[in-house]
């Protein structure tokens, strides 16, 4: 019918064991209001179910939300797996405390942006509209 | 290159699939030729549509009904499983918040499930047919059960759900003094009524009402009930009705957080579908729900087709005029159609 | 408070000054915003009087200190007696090194051991688990087993610390394995003092590290109260903790009103299990947050103690005073803290540690600088500790009990509070009490929406957040951050693995069944666990067992 709409769909998870999900849900919420459509997975996904929900929902964005210190553990297993499934042109965020050393360390394994704490949301939105454009 | 991704979803390639689902969600002229090239395969899938005021638990027991299909008694060989989970878009943004997922953990890892979210974005109609275009990519696809889950707060999702061969309405007691149905509207559409969280105080209290309400319309509502809402009385063919024939929509209690009352319910969902398929119910439903697919996409394309030939300008203009009452809105609806040229 | 004519002296004068003095003067001087919010983004008037106090009574809202309704601290004397207790919240990686840190920390006049632990410990996984992958040590230290626990608590004296173990779904087990350590090195239970957050209600409410449904949740705490307050009686067995319900992003209102109703859930439970209010009352202990909004933060604990002796004492009897006192523990505000320009967090710490003694406490935790960065580092923890060292020795504020009782701002603040939680109150009853609350996700929802909120004016500048969106330096911060021992992970797993082979394999089946056995009827389980833990059974294998017979917990509500 040539009405065509596209949208940015986002997934945002949390991964690990911690369950601090204060900043997830705010981004959540801030993309949403943003006009993206978020789908939100819930606590402790594990790298199979992260990559999983960004096929089935095939979202351009996966947002990580992670707190308790396992990045270096659980990043690197994401990347590769969202590989294995094709998913190659998926941009992936990160959120939460990563210091510097492992920062560049993620950048160059293919994260295209971590945002600390004290981000604003503002930014984030305009990252990850960037980052589809 | 459609050529080849029709063939990539036929041959069940997860990445093609979610791919094509993303086109036809977004109404591209790739998605639409996919759909052409998907629609012959299409038909062989049990369409369940799941409806229920927030908070009745209708993700939860979906998951588990996705679950329970998914791990059938030994010796029988599980049926695949898709599910589009529909929420709301928010109507200032145009965004969206989908987490049905959250309730659906129980199905991540098995390659037997596809779960997909999806937002309601624009219009009822709209809505509609995406979901319809949806639902054909997974059959095509060859997923043997497809789960439509709407949040059955306004008349658009009930329509929606109301488009699957079985359609099961969901019940919670404590969600407030009345059942919520009541109020809603959405008991007609109900090939199965189930009151989840049966563990939960006022739940016989719950099922209790609805078998009463359903005992009180069941004589007048026998036809309705059968074809949906879609399918008014005196269209439908008389021979049908057959006393011995009835559907009578049973009343279960499930509780979706253990499991508990939903092997009941897939047994209810496979006996409706037997019925239907003896009764001659199936073909009539498969006939109102394409035909309402068409009349739906008929709707939107004239609307375009319309919209695309009036200059903005002179909108604004009849609409001013209609504002300062020196015409009414019907004789405004007059002018514009011919202004359109039609 | 003032008398009638006293009173309308008062409008009227305070009609005139805002005629004559104020309004010639905001006419030249507009005030610099429109309205003045606090932390938790209520208003805050320009002046308070006598007038705001009207119909408080001095006797009845605020009243003495060590007499009810506590509203000016729990003792006649409060710091002039006895400080509060500096409790420095502390572990990380093994046992063995959160013990030197634990033998540090008393060395440099520590009053009290805070115990953290890691994830996989938190969440009911040894160090082995898969789960627990890359999860090691990073929040806390890991315990596993029994064995775990005596190294980390070899060589202190027991029978003179007091310990705090901040634990909330494991939490019986993690007790289970502090006494039979103990036992082992010869301290009897009866001699134990400590606390166990143990505050299952909050982690469905804010922190999330659930394991079981709520229902045997509330089963296991119940548990621990009753053995507690039988064979532990120097035990605080509970710590309803408003902290993380803060940190995840509520009002303090929030914080108030959830935390108390939650303490009055485990009193329901507790009773309900046979227990005299008055046998477990005074054991029970509060922990709360203490945020930047100075007098904000301190009404909130002067409300909070007003609210509980009010309650204990007349909607749930207790005779003893001992039971109508709130006692509480507090840490400053882990969310406050800014990774931009670190060093600045010293001073929020400091203005945040100071209301939580203005307010009353009974013990501090004060966070370090670097945590928005990373574990604090040894340096970061002392400078911490020696904040609230300034406070106690230097400041004065300790030298007059509650020296800003009498406020007309903060009294009113207090009551303004107190109100506020009651109307929390009623809605939570409307929805049927504290754990439908919690299914239907209102307590989630209310916190989610103030955090977003929060977070909004931040970004929209209605807030400033010196280092975020106010006063930035270029600079990138440079404060060492504490490293982990490498070698810790594989030392753990090869002690979880020397346990297993070196106990009575029989012996440990034997327990587990038991346990499995207590689970499932109504006894109480804490003596099956005790028995679990002294054969050596791990933490991981335990939870194993009870979720077999409790299920697992999953949030169904999000927003």
């Amino acid at each position: 019918m040539g009405n065509s709409q596209t949208k940015i769909r986002v997934l945002i998870a949390k991964a690990g064991l911690d369950g601090h999900d204060r900043g997830a849900k705010v981004v959540a919420r801030a993309l949403r209001d943003a006009g993206m459509e978020v789908i939100y997975t819930g606590l402790r996904q594990t790298p199979e179910m992260i990559t999983e929900a960004a096929l089935q929902e095939d979202v351009q964005v996966v947002g990580l939300s992670i707190l308790s210190g396992a990045h270096m553990t659980l990043v690197p297993k994401v990347i590769k797996m969202l590989q294995k499934q094709g998913l190659t042109d998926v941009k992936l965020f990160l959120g939460g405390i990563i210091p510097d050393e492992d920062k560049s360390e993620l950048t160059k394994l293919g994260v295209d942006g971590i945002f600390g704490p004290g981000t604003s949301t503002q930014l984030i939105i305009e990252d990850i509209r960037k980052a589809c454009q | 290159m459609p050529v080849t991704r029709t063939q990539a979803v036929l041959n069940g390639e997860r990445l093609a699939l979610t791919r094509t689902l993303s086109q036809v969600e977004n109404n591209t002229p790739e998605g639409n030729q996919i759909l052409e090239e998907l629609f012959p395969h299409t038909g062989n899938a049990h369409l369940i549509g799941v409806t229920g005021a927030p908070g009745t638990g209708k993700s939860t027991l979906v998951n588990q009904l996705a679950f329970d299909y998914r791990h059938p008694p030994e010796g029988t060989k599980p049926p695949t499983v898709a599910i589009v989970a529909i929420d709301p878009s928010s109507p200032f943004s145009g965004g969206a918040l989908l987490g049905d997922r959250v309730r659906m953990q129980d199905l991540a890892g098995d390659p037997g499930v596809f779960v997909r979210s999806m937002a309601s974005r624009g219009s009822l109609g709209g809505l509609a047919s995406t979901t319809a275009g949806l639902v054909q990519v997974f059959d095509a696809a060859g997923f043997d059960i497809i789960l439509i889950e709407t949040v059955g707060a306004g008349q658009a999702e009930v329509e929606i759900a109301s488009l699957a061969h079985t359609t099961i309405v969901v019940e919670a007691p404590g969600l407030g003094d009345e059942i919520q149905t009541f109020k809603a509207g959405i008991l007609e559409i109900a090939d199965i009524l189930v009151v989840n969280k049966a563990d939960k105080p006022g739940a016989d209290n719950a099922l209790r009402a609805l078998r009463n309400m359903l005992s009180l319309t069941q004589p007048e509502k026998n036809v309705v009930m059968h074809h949906g809402k879609m399918m008014s009385t005196e269209e439908a063919p008389a021979g049908d009705a057959e006393p011995d024939q009835e559907w009578v929509p049973p009343v279960l209690p499930t509780t979706a957080t253990t499991g508990d009352g939903v092997a009941e319910l897939i047994e209810q969902i496979a006996a409706h579908q037997q019925h239907l398929k003896t009764s001659g119910g199936w073909i009539l439903r498969e006939q109102a729900r394409l035909k309402n697919e068409v009349g739906n996409l008929l709707q939107e394309a004239l609307h375009q087709r319309w919209n695309s030939s009036i200059p903005p300008a002179d909108y604004e203009k009849v609409l001013d005029q209609v504002v300062s009452r020196q015409i009414s809105p019907r004789r405004a609806v007059d002018k514009l159609i011919k202004g359109a040229g039609l | 408070m003032p008398e009638q004519q006293e009173s309308e002296e008062i409008r009227k004068n305070l009609g005139e000054w805002k005629k004559e003095t104020l309004q010639p003067t905001l006419d030249r001087f507009p005030e610099r915003r429109e309205e003045f919010i606090t932390t938790s983004s209520e208003v805050v008037n320009r002046l308070y009087t006598p007038a705001d106090l009207d119909g408080s009574s001095f006797d009845e809202e605020i009243g003495y200190p060590g007499l009810y309704p506590f509203t000016r601290g729990v003792h006649p004397t409060m710091y002039r007696s006895r400080q509060w207790t500096m409790r420095m919240f502390a572990g990380f990686g093994t046992a063995e090194e959160t013990n030197q840190r634990f033998k540090y920390l008393l060395k440099q006049g520590q009053t009290g051991l805070s115990v953290a632990f890691d994830m996989p410990t938190l969440m009911g996984f040894d160090t082995d688990a898969p789960e627990a992958e890359g999860e090691f040590g990073r929040c806390g230290v890991a315990i596993s087993s029994l064995k775990d626990m005596e190294m980390l608590l070899d060589g202190l004296p027991l029978d003179q610390v007091s310990t705090s173990m901040t634990i909330n779904s494991p939490a019986a087990i993690i007790w289970a394995m502090y006494i039979a350590a103990a036992e082992n090195q010869g301290v009897k239970r009866d001699q134990l003092r400590g606390t166990l957050q143990n505050d299952i209600l909050k982690e469905y409410i804010a922190q999330k590290e659930y394991i079981f449904p709520p229902d045997p949740s509330m089963r296991l705490v119940t548990d621990t109260i009753a053995f507690g307050s039988r064979e532990v009686p120097l035990w605080n067995t509970i710590s309803i903790s408003g902290y993380h319900i803060r940190e995840a992003g509520s009002t303090a209102i929030q914080e108030l009103a959830f935390t108390l109703a939650d303490g009055f859930e485990y009193v329901r439970w507790a009773l309900e299990r046979g227990l005299e209010i008055d046998e477990f009352a005074p054991r029970l202990s509060f922990f709360f947050n203490a945020h930047n909004d100075f007098f904000e933060e301190i009404a909130k604990y002067r409300a909070a103690r007003r609210i509980w002796a009010k309650e204990i004492r007349h909607t749930y009897q207790a005779k003893n005073p001992r039971s109508w006192l709130m006692r509480f523990h507090s840490q400053t505000a882990g969310v406050s803290l800014t990774a931009q320009q670190p060093e600045i967090n010293i001073v929020r710490v400091a203005v945040q540690a100071l209301a939580a003694v203005l307010g009353g406490t009974q013990s501090l935790h004060t966070n370090s600088m670097d945590e928005a960065l990373a574990l604090p580092s040894e340096r970061a923890a002392t400078i911490a500790l020696r904040t609230q060292q300034i406070i106690a020795e230097e400041s004065g504020v300790i030298n007059s009990v509650d020296p800003l009782g009498g406020s007309y701002y903060l009294e009113s603040l207090t009551n303004k509070m107190e109100k506020q939680a009651y109307a929390y109150f009623e809605k939570i009853q409307d929805l049927g009490g504290v754990l439908p609350a919690i299914e239907v996700g209102f307590f989630q929802g209310e916190i989610s929406d103030s955090a977003y909120r929060y977070q909004r004016e931040i970004d929209q500048q209605v807030r400033q957040v010196i280092g975020v969106n106010a006063y930035l330096d270029e600079k990138e911060p440079e404060i060492p951050l504490l490293k982990m021992d490498p070698e810790g992970f594989r030392n753990q797993v090869s002690r979880i693995n020397k346990v297993k082979q070196d106990r009575d394999q029989g012996r440990v089946g034997q327990k587990l069944d038991r346990l499995r056995i207590a689970c499932q009827g109504t006894e109480n389980t804490m003596p099956h666990i005790l028995e679990a833990v002294h054969a050596y059974a791990t933490l991981g294998e335990i939870t194993e067992v009870m979720k077999d017979m409790f299920g697992i917990y999953r949030e169904e509500n999000w927003i």
